[in-house]
């Protein structure tokens, strides 16, 4: 069974983010990028299944620019076979790369295709249930556990308030959750073995797919800094604080 | 002229700082107060391959070079480990470079993978205690007696002897009074140290406390003559031809240690809030810390570029000891400053800038003083007489 495992670019997590001037987005100079959390957790899912002997090969995709290279190498240490860029200097979008994804599974066709949930820049949630909706595949997202079982992938749902398992058929499309996995660091023998592994670059245009975004972003704003708090001297002061001030009561 | 870094290096540093992340600041101010071996830590690492990042890849290592390695212990020491996690691991990445060099076939099938996988532990005996830098004058010596070597001598200064397998071990096969030269007659041993003839004794210091540093006698200690390294009488030189690379690699823990401090000085400088605003917004504690950056940041160029020429085969015995002096002070100056910005709070243990400032310490003695790096540089490089 071939897996594949689409990876985004981020800002590394550890990276305290700052709006740039002009509001037009998040300021990228020279700020540490790294492999998406989630992402890391469906590569780490991928390699299991490999070692288990389910999968045959795992091979990591980004879209993005040259510089997803680095990210693609760092899947590559941590055990997936082989890597594939499609480059592009487009601000992609979750339909964009959607897109560009399903375009490279008509030539792969992959038994199964592992997301993250979402990227920790965007948090849109989107990329892997557009995906499976453009090539027909079945779906099971949020995941905190998965087991294939023949023709059929058992998916353990993290949902409000509970957990959902779904049975669902292969081909099909599984995006991560948190609690899936705890994924391995990187080992310098694999890190080596990495260098030599084949790492692809198409373009879009080769895919026949068209990236142009579809949404314009107007502005982007950091989080309204928190007021100190205040001491009510009453509970009446305090209900009349929540009605007529937060409005969080009626 | 390129100043790209290399991905497989920021593969490095990041894999590295991943296996570090698991061991905070609280895991090695325990250890460093219980004297305790990291061995989890140790473990964590050897695992994951970085044990013979240096040994040749025909001996179970990856065979890569001193600016790889020395990214490795950079890290180690920068994640707050310091000296306590890079001395642990940096005589098994780099100290077998003798065996690598001028051991036997055999020998190396022997040791290298066991070194390699984390499982030997090999000290290093050569200083003595009336025969520091001056290393010709020891007088440990080993007489043949049929197919054994028999020791007799006492080392000062053997680090990790408490828990090594094996110990390299210079001694005097001729005396120096009957040697042509005074750098000949000494021979290196791989020798076994956990013995009844051996006697290690660790001694107190100021800091980097989970590895003991120890005083070894060696009570006519048998060695194998098939665990001598190399040619007998020619062990100073199979020495000398290490010192560059562990000179690199010493400047790297230092700057490692300098940018933990500086990490937590420049945190706290941010936090700590007097008089009504961070203390960081006052240029008297705030430029020593840009300056402090700039400091490390040039002696980082330097181990850079002293690793690059060792690599490369080139000359680098002036770059290499330029970085040491440069980073050895670098580090030392910060995890200073990095006290004085912490105020009382900097000499509590609970903030960690006075373990690293222990620690620092030590660059500026270890293993070589910054005094006799200055004799390298006036006498090698600007050719003026020597002094001793």
């Amino acid at each position: 069974m071939k897996v594949l495992v689409p990876v985004k670019r981020v800002v590394d997590a550890n990276v305290k983010v700052r709006v740039k001037p002009d509001n037009s987005g998040i300021d990228l100079s020279n700020v540490k990028m790294a492999v998406n959390p989630f992402c890391e957790i469906a590569i780490e899912e991928a390699v299991r299944l490999k070692e288990a002997g389910t999968a045959t090969e795992v091979v990591a995709i980004s879209v993005g620019a040259s510089a997803c290279q680095e990210q693609l190498r760092t899947c590559l240490a941590l055990g997936a076979d082989r890597a594939i860029l499609v480059e592009t200097d487009v601000d992609v979008q979750p339909l964009g790369i959607a897109k560009a994804l399903a375009a490279l599974q008509a030539k792969e066709e992959a038994e199964l295709v592992i997301f993250g949930k979402q990227s920790i820049d965007g948090d849109n949630s989107q990329t892997g249930q557009m995906f499976a909706q453009l090539t027909g595949m079945s779906q099971g997202t949020f995941a905190s556990e998965v087991a294939i079982d023949g023709g059929k992938v058992q998916v353990t749902r993290e949902i409000d308030g509970g957990l959902q398992t779904i049975k669902i058929s292969l081909p099909a499309v599984v995006t991560t959750d948190l609690r899936l996995n705890e994924p391995r660091y990187a080992s310098l023998p694999n890190i080596m073995k990495a260098k030599k592994k084949s790492l692809d670059t198409v373009t879009a245009d080769e895919l026949g797919v068209d990236l142009t975004p579809s949404v314009e972003v107007v502005a982007v704003n950091p989080p309204a800094e928190r007021a100190a708090g205040i001491t009510v001297d009453s509970v009446e002061a305090l209900v009349d604080k929540l009605k007529n001030e937060a409005k969080v009561i009626s | 002229m390129d100043f790209q870094i290399e991905d497989e290096h920021e593969l490095i540093r990041d894999a590295v700082r991943k296996v570090c992340a698991d061991f905070p600041d609280e895991y090695w101010a325990d250890k460093d107060k219980r004297h305790e071996f990291p061995w989890e830590f140790y473990d964590a690492m050897a695992a994951g391959g970085w044990i013979g990042i240096a040994i040749p890849e025909a001996y179970g290592g990856s065979g890569r070079g001193i600016t790889e390695a020395s990214i490795v212990l950079e890290e180690v020491a920068a994640s707050g480990a310091a000296m306590n996690g890079a001395t642990a691991l940096h005589l098994s990445i780099f100290g077998m470079h003798p065996v690598v060099k001028y051991g036997t076939d055999a020998m190396k099938q022997a040791y290298l993978p066991r070194v390699a996988s984390g499982d030997l532990h090999v000290a290093f005996g050569v200083t003595e205690p009336d025969a520091g830098t001056d290393t010709t004058s020891i007088t440990t010596s080993a007489r043949l007696e049929g197919d054994q070597y028999i020791v007799r001598g006492r080392k000062v200064w053997t680090t990790k002897a408490l828990i090594a397998e094996r110990v390299l071990l210079l001694v005097r096969t001729t005396p120096k009074e009957k040697s042509e030269r005074r750098t000949d007659g000494m021979t290196l041993l791989l020798a076994e140290l956990q013995r009844p003839e051996v006697d290690i004794s660790p001694i107190d210091k100021v800091g980097r406390n989970a590895v003991a540093t120890c005083e070894v006698v060696y009570d006519d200690l048998p060695v194998a003559v098939a665990d001598r390294v190399g040619e007998e009488g020619k062990g100073f030189r199979y020495l000398l031809d290490g010192l560059n690379a562990e000179r690199i690699l010493i400047a790297a823990e230092a700057l490692g240690i300098g940018r933990a401090a500086l990490r937590r000085a420049v945190a706290y400088a941010q936090d700590r809030v007097v008089f009504g605003r961070p203390i960081g917004q006052n240029q008297g504690v705030a430029f020593p810390l840009g300056e402090a950056k700039m400091r490390l940041d040039a002696a980082e160029l330097m181990i850079r570029k002293a690793a690059w020429l060792l690599d490369q085969g080139q000359p680098c015995g002036a770059e290499a000891n330029m970085a040491k002096w440069l980073a050895a002070d670098a580090s030392f100056q910060t995890a200073d400053q990095a006290m004085q910005t912490h105020g009382g709070f900097g000499y509590a243990s609970e903030y960690h800038v006075e373990r690293y400032w222990r620690e620092a310490r030590l660059m500026r003695i270890a293993p070589i003083s910054q005094e006799m790096i200055l004799n390298y540089v006036t006498e090698h490089v600007l050719e003026l007489p020597k002094s001793y």
